[in-house]
């Protein structure tokens, strides 16, 4: 069952990925100008020169023989090259992969670490000093949009001059504080309404409290809405971090994502892309997997 | 109703404030936001006060402009503006004898007063906000209804296409989509195609929800009443199916106002949006990546505070119009 179910969703994953990557190159068809379009304005490059380069990245070709040229070379792992580097898109992107999930599995896991317990003692003392103070940050920290908190951190690192660039520290702290308000929100949502059911106040007629009712009994029947969530966060591993590596200079996917687009680099622009999907889907996947897991009741339809 | 009046009267009277604040910028705002004055370049903000350098109390406000202490006018005629886009006038609601300039908030590296652009600025990421959010729900309205009224292969084939647009974190598809588009364009050109980008790229998730309702819609006792009147397809759908995705189409632009607000200010911020001279809150922001900026002009994050008081309004507002349990949307923001 589980099996078919996983080959039904990889199958589906991959009809995604091809119909986001078709999409991209007929989107490309229409683009204006191409990565040599800057080229013709220099005078040191004479026409014929500009020919050739055409010829030898493939420009001229028909949008199917792009495509197909392009899926082969995802077939071999190259995933096309980058007009700019003049190598393979994916000797320039697993570097930079590993290096934004550095920063992002790292922040991950501290935001979970935080905000779990975080969010179920919250819940435990619901409307103490405590719940107040951790919903007031939650509020503050839900509107302060990512951007705004990097440029903080970024204040912060100059101002004080002890974070050199490359010290993950900052752009960790960044991540974990614009992730820490969903996570906290939901985790108390969730088990505020398990703590409402009849099983939880049986649990206390029994005399099971603190603690031990939260963490072991709360806790897994509260699970559901946050393997979910736990799907979107991994969802999110290659994606949540642009803004803050761009800003922070972390030298992850998110530059060189960026500066492919100024470049019109366009191998390099669709690498990024379909890697952000392919995380995208399998996070989602995870997410629902997990959800079968911990909830037996839940049976593997759509 | 009560309720919800007592929790977003705040919020709501903030976001008329800014609005009406940011439609009248150029009778709010002393100067001309592109107007470049290198001998004021990078000025600190001017406190107003009463009491001048020999303690002495004044009843008209005081601005210390090069170490003198200047008295503020009202309704002083200055660079000339168009009100809403219609009326040529010079009047501005306070400013100073010229030819000294009052920066409230500070200048910018060219010497532009920032007050003035903050106001001037928030008609693009306002007008990019409201106008992206009618594009996304629009569309979204028109082809979910097309998917959920009509069914079949028009609702597989916009529900597949959906699915090709949700698949991609949100930021990479309006990166994605920016790419292929021309770099460098005149402002209102780039503006106009800035909407256009936000709104199309966002019509997915509208568009899931409105076919939704659709669907459900479609099965009402009325609706095959009308149908077995004799009514057509487009009458059914137009007058009975339309006016129930209302109010989703309602909370959906409530959500998506603000995120396409940050949209533009993202894409302004990192180059790709509104380019210079023109003031938005994405361009007021972007100097903040520069070393000698955030080291030396701490004013010029002042911005930034504006973009955190409108997300805030909008998110009470959210918070009002629903209920205060987390909802699911929240969590798309993660990816």
């Amino acid at each position: 069952m589980l099996s078919r179910y996983l080959l039904r969703r990889f199958a589906h994953i991959a009809f995604l990925l091809a119909g986001i990557s078709a999409l991209s190159f007929a989107l490309l068809e229409l683009a204006p100008g191409d990565f040599l379009g800057e080229a013709k304005l220099n005078p040191q490059l004479s026409a014929q020169t500009i020919a050739a380069l055409r010829e030898q990245y493939g420009l001229n070709k028909s949008l199917l023989q792009k495509y197909i040229y392009w899926l082969g070379s995802v077939a071999k792992g190259d995933f096309g090259v980058s007009f700019a580097y003049n190598l393979p898109v994916s000797t320039l992107l697993w570097p930079r992969m590993l290096k934004t999930l550095e920063l992002t599995v790292s922040s991950l896991t501290l935001s979970w670490l935080i905000a779990v317990p975080l969010g179920v003692w919250s819940a435990a003392n619901r409307r103490g000093w405590l719940d107040r103070v951790v919903s007031f940050a939650v509020s503050a920290l839900l509107a302060i949009p990512d951007l705004v908190l990097a440029c903080i951190a970024l204040l912060v690192a100059v101002r004080s001059g002890i974070f050199h660039s490359g010290d993950p520290v900052l752009p960790v702290t960044v991540l974990v504080l614009g992730a820490l308000p969903i996570l906290v929100r939901h985790t108390r949502a969730a088990l505020l309404s398990v703590s409402a059911e009849p099983f939880a106040r049986a649990a206390l007629a029994n005399g099971i409290h603190g603690f031990e009712l939260w963490f072991r009994w709360l806790l897994p029947a509260a699970a559901n809405p946050l393997a979910s969530l736990f799907g979107l966060s991994v969802a999110g591993l290659i994606s949540s971090s642009l803004l803050v590596e761009t800003i922070l200079g972390w030298p992850g996917l998110g530059p060189l994502f960026l500066e492919a687009i100024g470049a019109r680099d366009f191998y390099l622009v669709i690498g990024p892309v379909i890697l952000s999907a392919a995380f995208l889907a399998g996070g989602t996947l995870l997410g629902d997997i997990l959800l079968y897991m911990v909830d037996p009741r839940i049976r593997l339809e759509s | 109703m009560k309720q919800f009046w007592h929790s977003a009267r705040l919020p709501i009277s903030l976001l008329v404030a800014l609005h009406l604040a940011v439609v009248l910028a150029g009778f709010l705002s002393p100067e001309d936001p592109a107007k470049q004055n290198r001998k004021s370049a990078l000025l600190a903000p001017m406190n107003i006060h009463f009491v001048d350098s020999r303690s002495k109390l004044h009843l008209r406000p005081l601005v210390t402009v090069e170490g003198e202490d200047r008295p503020l006018r009202f309704f002083v005629s200055g660079s000339q503006y168009r009100l809403l886009g219609l009326f040529r006038l010079r009047t501005h609601l306070f400013g100073l004898d010229e030819p000294s300039g009052i920066h409230l908030l500070g200048t910018d590296e060219f010497g532009r007063d920032q007050f003035s652009r903050v106001l001037w600025g928030g008609q693009i990421s306002l007008a990019t906000g409201w106008l992206a959010a009618v594009i996304s729900v629009g569309l979204g309205m028109l082809l979910g209804l097309a998917a959920g009224f009509w069914g079949g292969w028009r609702d597989s084939v916009i529900m597949r296409g959906a699915e090709l647009f949700l698949a991609l974190p949100w930021l990479y598809l309006l990166l994605a989509v920016r790419a292929f588009l021309p770099l460098s364009l005149s402002p209102s050109a780039t503006a106009l195609m800035l909407i256009a980008v936000i709104g199309v790229v966002g019509w997915a998730r509208p568009a899931r929800l409105v076919r939704g309702v659709a669907l459900s819609a479609k099965e009402r006792d009325y609706v095959y009443a009308a149908r077995g009147f004799g009514a057509s397809a487009w009458y059914l759908a137009t007058r009975h199916c339309l006016p129930e995705t209302y109010s989703v189409a309602a909370t959906q632009a409530a959500l998506l106002i603000p995120q396409y607000i940050l949209a533009e200010v993202t894409l302004s911020f990192i180059g790709l949006g509104v380019g210079e001279p023109v003031a938005s809150w994405g361009n007021l922001l972007a100097p903040l990546r520069q070393f000698s900026i955030i080291t030396s002009a701490w004013w010029m994050a002042l911005p930034a505070l504006i973009v955190v008081l409108t997300s805030w309004c909008f998110l009470r507002l959210e918070d009002a119009l629903s209920s205060p349990s987390p909802r699911k949307h929240e969590c798309e923001k993660m990816v």
